[in-house]
């Protein structure tokens, strides 16, 4: 009795200290940003802000503007990504695996170097630009605004469709779509009728995150928006203040994009609701071989579009071996490493400062992520419940909001974290965690638990059992998910930026800075070397993970 | 090292649901034990509170005379085989088997000793190095085994382990596993839906139906003197015929519907009195009387018809139906002849040794032990 009643213990404190530490990074801060929220100037409790918010044309046109960004951006992904998915599942296609990994790479860059390279290829003075001008005298349609922003997180969110989509593609089985077509059913109603519906449940996920993300980013407007503003970075200019600070009034702003994104979510549950089934699968899907016409069009189709998705890469690693001048801003003819040169010496420890943010965050992600997920699947109550609600909180919650949260949370006693490393990691997990932990519940839940019963029935102890059996058999998932964690904060913008200092740049945010201040070779030359960081850790992703599915 | 089980008014609920109201049982040692029933009866779940794996809402598990109700599972020395083997997947066979040596701490050479031992005695020892994906079914399933008597448990507890199987291996390991319980004679709780796997391997079934054994038996004594009607459906197929049971000179008669009267000589004294029976007989315990057709009202037997039959090779399958409309299946060893054609009246006798009666809600058997 005593010894059962000390295991359990373990897991009641694991569980409450998980609860403290969501209810201090999380809820404590979001409290704090709803206070801040309706604080009025005298420090009662006033409206004002809210009514300012939508009194204010301006103001409630940056909320309608990330609207109609993110449900366009959504459209097209959508449109581009579920063909493709359905082409690559089902026919056989050139150099398939490099496909899926280019893919893949399409959505790991961070949107506002893809708006940056854009704007070198297609803005005003554009390489593309300025060849057509000159070849032709055509004027090609201004990339600065609505399209510019809807074709950067397109070529970089459609990935995330794939994704999904190939995943749900891979469990309907094949004898489905030979029974349809045994019914006399032509393969064009085939995908409508069939294949779209069993898919839906992904393809609903997948719009949400799309959704989620094209709202929530930050970067992109802020560099190929131009006049055409979006409430993130209306919350970064109130919190910086390019006029004055207010706190309370980007904090009213966030409260609006929390309610929004909330709305967003419940009816994506909603809509999801009215699609499960379960399938059975017992064959999934063999690729045929298509005809040579199906053949070519689906190849182009492909290729085509993740060329286009990875041009702005491309472009900026030929740049950033161009020579260029002492201060980084003017370009040169003919080739040289003087960008990185100059990169290097003036990002200061952009470089250390990621590995070592970035490091320490994934460990405690990862760490985290086992323990959340053990408790969710394997110790169910009231603890692990709200444990499991509280996680996927930050999952709707812009990037931004987050950073104005620990900000209005951490600047003032008790405790004080802003301006420090540690802020930095907190961020980062609470950014990356409602991923890591799905990913790695999904992974838990395949588990059965007779494995587990099976070892102590041999003797085992619990705590052996968790780390002998559990842990290993989850290990491929979560070195996994380990690596697409590490991704993700690499490349992360949105919150860092507004709790960076001096001491804690990350690459992403120092090739941010080469970029507001103009000097495009050190820009891109960091973004090359941060384009090779990503690419190697997706190999390295690839080699690992056997499933083969990417679940970001 | 076996050990004798007793379970004392076990209780098990989940919330509100009692799942095991109130369950005795003794199981001697190094015995085959089997819990059979329906899905749902409650057989896993008395299993696993056997194993310590679900909690005990009341009443005393022992092993011998040691009350095992709080110990935890990993020091109850039980040799567990699961439905789907759980095998761990990430190690090879050999560390599969070694696992609860290591447990217990055993030096370097006794584990390895164990291993070895039961490697070979499960015929697996080829696959040692191998990680268990690479294994059939059947294999996996000797893993399972030697991992779990590998350890010397005091009882071995097993459930469902042939399910995943083809029907083919399931024959061939049943006879494994027994095979195997006779020589280490180890006390076995054996869990199973399967009727004839039950049969085939055990020295005792319970049979249990919503929570609560119904008839704890050989199999032969399940067979042949079921004490319920649940028990004659579940184990073996039962025809049920309603019939009254008539009293005459201190001598028992099951009198038929049509008025055919057949001499009980085994009834219970308390229960000779007039009253609605159940008369359950086997498909084998049926005797086909054929009678030309200006006889056969004279004839002693139940009136029946022909419905279909089906040729098997060594049987012969007959579907009948009664004049009350009751439809029943006779199992005949084939004659050369097929005399019986479809729709031809026939009568029926039975084997009064044989056949059982039960109480009109078919409760009780009415019969002597």
């Amino acid at each position: 009795m005593k010894k059962k009643r000390s295991q359990l213990e373990i897991w009641n404190f694991i569980g409450f200290g998980i609860l403290g530490l969501y209810c201090l990074f999380l809820v404590f801060p979001l409290f704090r940003t709803l206070k801040t929220s309706v604080a009025g100037a005298d420090g009662g409790f006033s409206l004002m802000y809210f009514k300012e918010f939508f009194a204010n044309p301006y103001y409630f046109s940056t909320l309608l503007n990330s609207f109609k960004i993110s449900v366009v951006t959504m459209f097209w992904s959508l449109l581009l990504g579920i063909p493709l998915a359905y082409f690559y599942t089902i026919y056989v296609m050139k150099a398939q695996k490099f496909l899926q990994i280019v893919i893949v790479l399409c959505s790991m860059s961070a949107p506002f170097i893809g708006a940056y390279a854009w704007i070198l290829l297609l803005g005003r003075s554009g390489l593309i630009t300025v060849i057509i001008e000159r070849l032709s005298g055509i004027v090609l349609p201004s990339i600065y605004g609505f399209n510019g922003i809807v074709l950067v997180l397109t070529t970089r969110l459609f990935p995330l469709v794939f994704l999904y989509v190939s995943g749900a593609l891979k469990s309907i089985d094949s004898s489905l779509l030979e029974a349809s077509q045994n019914l006399g059913e032509s393969s064009f109603r085939r995908f409508f009728n069939v294949v779209l519906p069993l898919c839906m449940p992904s393809i609903l996920a997948a719009a949400l995150l799309v959704f989620m993300r094209a709202l929530a980013d930050f970067g992109t407007p802020l560099i190929i928006g131009e006049g055409y503003r979006t409430f993130p970075v209306e919350i970064y200019n109130q919190y910086v203040g390019e006029t004055a600070v207010n706190h309370n009034f980007a904090a009213a702003i966030s409260v609006i994009a929390i309610i929004i994104t909330a709305l967003v979510f419940l009816f994506q549950k909603f809509l999801t609701t009215k699609f499960k089934f379960t399938i059975n699968s017992l064959h999934s899907i063999q690729r045929t071989k298509p005809k040579k016409g199906v053949s070519i069009f689906i190849n182009i189709y492909a290729y085509l579009l993740v060329f286009i998705s990875m041009l702005p890469q491309i472009y900026l690693i030929y740049i950033s071996f161009k020579k260029t001048s002492a201060s980084g801003s003017l370009f040169e003819p003919g080739f040289s490493l003087d960008s990185y040169r100059i990169g290097l010496k003036r990002m200061g420890s952009a470089i250390p400062n990621t590995i070592f943010i970035g490091g320490i965050s994934v460990i405690f992600v990862i760490l985290l992520a086992i323990l959340v997920s053990y408790l969710v699947v394997r110790r169910t109550g009231i603890v692990s419940n709200v444990i499991d609600n509280l996680s996927m909180v930050p999952y709707i919650i812009p990037g931004s909001v987050i950073g104005i949260a620990l900000v209005l949370a951490f600047n003032t006693k008790p405790i004080v974290l802003t301006g420090t490393v540690a802020i930095m990691i907190i961020c980062m997990v609470i950014r990356r965690i409602p991923y890591t932990i799905r990913s790695s519940v999904a992974i838990l839940q395949q588990i059965p638990i007779s494995i587990e019963e099976a070892s102590i029935s041999l003797g085992a102890s619990k705590i052996k059992t968790f780390f002998g059996i559990t842990v290993p058999m989850m290990s491929n998932g979560i070195i996994s998910g380990a690596i697409l964690s590490w991704i993700a904060i690499i490349t992360e913008l949105s919150t860092s930026i507004i709790l960076y200092t001096a001491h804690t740049v990350t690459l992403t945010l120092s090739i941010y800075i080469f970029v507001s201040r103009g000097t495009d070779g050190p820009a891109a030359a960091m973004a090359t070397i941060l384009s090779v960081f990503t690419t190697i850790s997706l190999l390295l992703f690839m080699r690992i993970s056997k499933s083969k599915d990417i679940i970001l | 090292m076996s050990v004798s089980i007793k379970i004392e008014n076990a209780i098990k609920r989940y919330g509100e649901n009692t799942i095991i109201p109130d369950l005795s049982l003794n199981i001697k040692e190094g015995e085959f034990f089997t819990l059979l029933g329906p899905s749902g009866c409650g057989k896993t779940t008395l299993l696993r509170m056997i194993a310590g794996f679900n909690t005990i809402e009341g009443g005393s598990f022992y092993f011998k005379d040691k009350l095992i109700n709080d110990l935890d599972p990993a020091k109850r020395n039980i040799g567990m085989v699961f439905q789907n083997y759980a095998i761990f997947p990430h190690l090879t066979v050999r560390k599969n088997v070694e696992y609860g040596l290591r447990a217990r701490k055993y030096t370097s050479e006794k584990i390895k000793n164990g291993a070895d031992e039961f490697l070979k005695l499960m015929q697996i020892d080829e696959y040692g190095n191998r990680l268990p994906e690479k294994l059939s079914g059947g294999q996996q399933q000797r893993v399972a085994l030697a991992r779990a008597l590998v350890i010397q448990p005091d009882v071995l507890l097993m459930d469902e382990p042939l399910s995943n199987l083809d029907a083919k291996l399931r024959v061939e390991m049943r006879s494994v596993i027994k095979g195997i319980q006779n020589k280490l004679e180890i006390t076995t709780v054996y869990v199973t839906h399967d009727q004839e796997e039950a049969m085939a391997v055990s020295d005792r079934i319970a049979v249990m139906n919503k929570g609560t054994i119904q008839q704890i038996g050989t199999p032969r004594e399940l067979y042949q003197r079921p004490v319920n009607l649940f028990v004659a459906t579940f184990i073996g197929k039962s025809n049920i015929i309603k019939a009254k049971l008539e009293i005459e000179n201190n001598k028992s008669y099951i009198k038929f519907n049509n008025g055919y009267k057949l001499l009980m000589e085994n009834v219970n004294e308390e229960n000779k009195k007039n009253k609605n029976i159940i008369v359950s007989i086997r498909p084998e315990e049926f005797v086909i009387v054929i009678v030309n057709e200006d006889e056969y009202e004279n004839e002693d037997g139940i009136n029946a018809t022909v419905r279909d039959s089906i040729f098997l090779g060594l049987n012969t399958h007959f579907f009948l139906t009664l004049e009350t409309g009751e439809e029943i299946d006779i199992i005949q060893e084939s004659t050369i002849e097929n005399v019986v054609n479809k729709g031809k009246k026939i009568k029926l006798r039975v084997n009064n040794k044989k056949i059982n009666i039960f109480d009109e809600k078919g409760d009780f058997n009415l019969l002597i032990g």
